[in-house]
């Protein structure tokens, strides 16, 4: 492994065996297939994917709490698997919508147990603490239980958690989710604080919110069913779409307009439809803009009026349904009936 | 830029130093990591104490009810007067013994639930280390409530104490403590491996441990198969000790020499302990190799 890399993994797999009554076999889920990936000291890398892809327990892989049933990883230079002892130290993590402390200690309690637990020595974890529940805009409730923080405080304080023991290479799972927009950006300005306090501080950080991953991070890994599908810079991701043009168009009610009744279309090559309280939201991919007559002449057949059309730029969600052929929300209920 | 937004870009900057750039002076390893551990998981037992006052109600006044009832029984029956003594110290016992099994058991079962459990195994710090915590945290908060449940009886029913030997009385405290607890972290590993199951096995075991133990009589009454056997619950022979130990004619109904309930109570610290450490880390190889473990519900 190279001493500036910060994780490598080399055909990493995880299958878990499902329980079933005696009488099954057992059945398998492959929750990671052949993860080939390299993540470079200082560097900011997002693993993006709809729920169930694979990158919570890539995560839980990489943080030793899982072992991986084929390929090997390392982080911090040890291999995860068979020195633990030499990761731990190194690393922390922190989950979106994670309860964990006690509800019965204040904030600055609970931070100051969790630092005991990396050996900070107590006054400077003290000190610490403050510095950076000041930065997150929770130094004034320090003092306060928290069972009685509200979700986003909570969240705000279990990200402290994770950057008080100072890591180098720190994995952030969802940390945004549940949180207002406000709290979202407090976040998202820390993390980048963090970073650029230390060149060889090195975070993981995985979302499905594909506007966090494009605005924080230097390197974006898609993946889906355990598989990573792209592995590059946002602007890489998204210059293999620039080809096409994008359309966003908001529509009445499709009386029995489909998504292959669109494809069918010439130049279309891509077409999500996700439906609002109106009607319908559609994005088309298209070879070229002139393929936009075809796709109004099939609105006027079927009665279905266009309430707003943008043409816009490709982002990460369009490289998603690229890659995959659906959005990823489309990807999430389709998991979940599977 | 004007002087007040300079000011403020000034004092964020200082932040930001201040709370990412530092490094610390050192981190703690070794036996100062595991000391740290201890202490830090210890310390929400200790807390909650002051902070959650309903185990007043639930470690208090309900012991207190069935002593003060044994009480009236031995008094109606005439009892010998040392029986009144037994059944406070046996209420101060039961807060440990209640302790164990719906506490210490069912802990790292809740640090699952909670999410804790995870982070606990992914730190640098030993999980014995968790869990010697959270014993030594339990032990000191129980241990309040036994003493103000002694102090009722003196108050309530002039109970006197006359120790023949403070260096024993301590030993066989201490060991039957170390033993007590030892099992409960067996116990630990043992609730999050089988769950629900082990939650009916708890509840089946309250009562009849109170018996077989002797929490409100001495077990020299039992048939001797029945009090050799409860002697596997390390307060068994520890209150037996005591009793023996603390009234001036206890010797009279002790199951067995003091001596020899100091050699078994130290051999059961030792199993219990060691078979805690051994259960853990089976407990930490199959979170690992089977991710389930760790997973909590919420």
């Amino acid at each position: 492994m190279s001493a500036s890399l910060a994780i490598e993994t080399k055909d990493l797999g995880r299958i878990y065996k499902l329980r079933g009554s005696k009488k099954e076999t057992r059945k398998e889920l492959v929750a990671l297939q052949d993860v080939n990936l390299t993540v470079e000291r200082g560097e900011l890398f997002g693993l993006l994917g709809p729920n169930g892809a694979g990158k919570t327990t890539l995560i839980k892989v990489l943080t030793t709490l899982l072992s991986p049933t084929s390929g090997w990883a390392r982080v911090a230079g040890a291999d995860v698997h068979a020195e633990p002892e030499a990761v731990r130290p190194r690393i922390n993590m922190v989950s979106g919508g994670e309860s964990s402390g006690y509800g019965l200690l204040t904030v600055k309690e609970n931070l100051w147990m969790f630092s005991q637990f990396y050996g900070v020595p107590s006054k400077e974890a003290n000190e610490r603490i403050e510095a950076l529940l000041e930065m997150v805009g929770l130094k004034d409730r320090m003092h306060t239980k928290s069972s009685d923080l509200s979700t986003g405080l909570r969240q705000k304080m279990n990200i402290v958690r994770g950057f008080l023991t100072e890591p180098e290479v720190l994995f952030l799972d969802e940390p945004t989710l549940g949180l207002d927009v406000g709290a979202m950006r407090d976040v998202r300005r820390f993390i980048l604080d963090w970073l650029k306090a230390d060149k060889e501080r090195t975070l993981l950080l995985t979302t499905h919110y594909m506007a966090e991953a494009d605005e924080l991070c230097d390197r974006v890994a898609i993946i889906n069913k355990g598989r990573v599908l792209a592995c590059d810079t946002p602007s890489v991701l998204k210059q293999r779409l620039q080809k096409d043009a994008l359309f966003e168009i908001e529509v009445s009610p499709l009386n029995g307009l489909t998504q292959q009744m669109l494809l069918d279309q010439a130049e279309v090559t891509k077409a999500a439809i996700s439906e609002t309280e109106k009607g319908a939201k559609l994005s088309l991919s298209l070879v070229e803009e002139s393929a936009l007559a075809r796709v109004i002449n099939l609105f006027t057949q079927k009665d279905v009026k266009v309430m707003n059309l943008n043409k816009r730029e490709p982002t990460l969600e369009d490289v998603f349904v690229d890659l995959v052929g659906r959005s990823m929300a489309e990807e999430e209920s389709n998991g979940q009936s599977e | 830029m004007d002087n007040q937004s300079n000011a403020k870009f000034i004092s964020r900057e200082s932040e930001v130093n201040l709370a990412v750039s530092a490094k610390y002076s050192h981190k703690n390893t070794g036996w100062r990591l595991f000391l740290s551990t201890i202490l830090a998981r210890a310390y929400p037992r200790i807390i909650g104490q002051q902070r959650e006052v309903s185990w007043l109600v639930f470690d208090l006044i309900m012991p207190m009810l069935a002593v003060i009832a044994y009480v009236f029984v031995y008094r109606a029956l005439n009892a010998p007067e040392e029986y009144v003594g037994f059944v406070v110290m046996g209420g101060a016992m039961t807060a440990f013994w209640m302790n164990i099994l719906w506490s210490m058991s069912s802990q790292l079962y809740w640090e699952k639930e909670q999410g804790n459990l995870a982070l606990y195994i992914m730190a640098p710090n030993s999980m014995m280390a968790i869990l010697l915590g959270m014993a030594l945290g339990g032990m000191l908060a129980t241990a309040l409530r036994a003493l103000v449940v002694t102090l009722l009886g003196i108050f309530l029913f002039g109970v006197t104490y006359a120790v023949s030997s403070y260096l024993q009385l301590f030993v066989v405290f201490m060991l039957a403590m170390v033993a007590l607890y030892g099992m409960g972290m067996m116990m630990a590993s043992a609730f999050l491996l089988f769950g629900r199951e082990a939650w009916h096995m708890a509840n089946l075991a309250q009562e009849p441990i109170f018996l077989a133990s002797g929490f409100y009589f001495p077990i020299k009454s039992l048939p001797f198969w029945v009090a050799a056997g409860a002697s596997i619950i390390p307060l068994t022979l520890g209150m037996d000790a005591m009793r023996q130990l603390v009234f001036p004619t206890g010797f009279q109904f002790g199951f067995m020499t003091v001596r020899l309930e100091i050699i078994i109570l130290a051999i059961l610290s030792v199993v219990f302990v060691v078979t805690a450490k051994i259960l853990l880390g089976y407990i930490e190889k199959i979170a690992v190799r089977e991710g389930r473990i760790t997973e909590s519900r919420r």
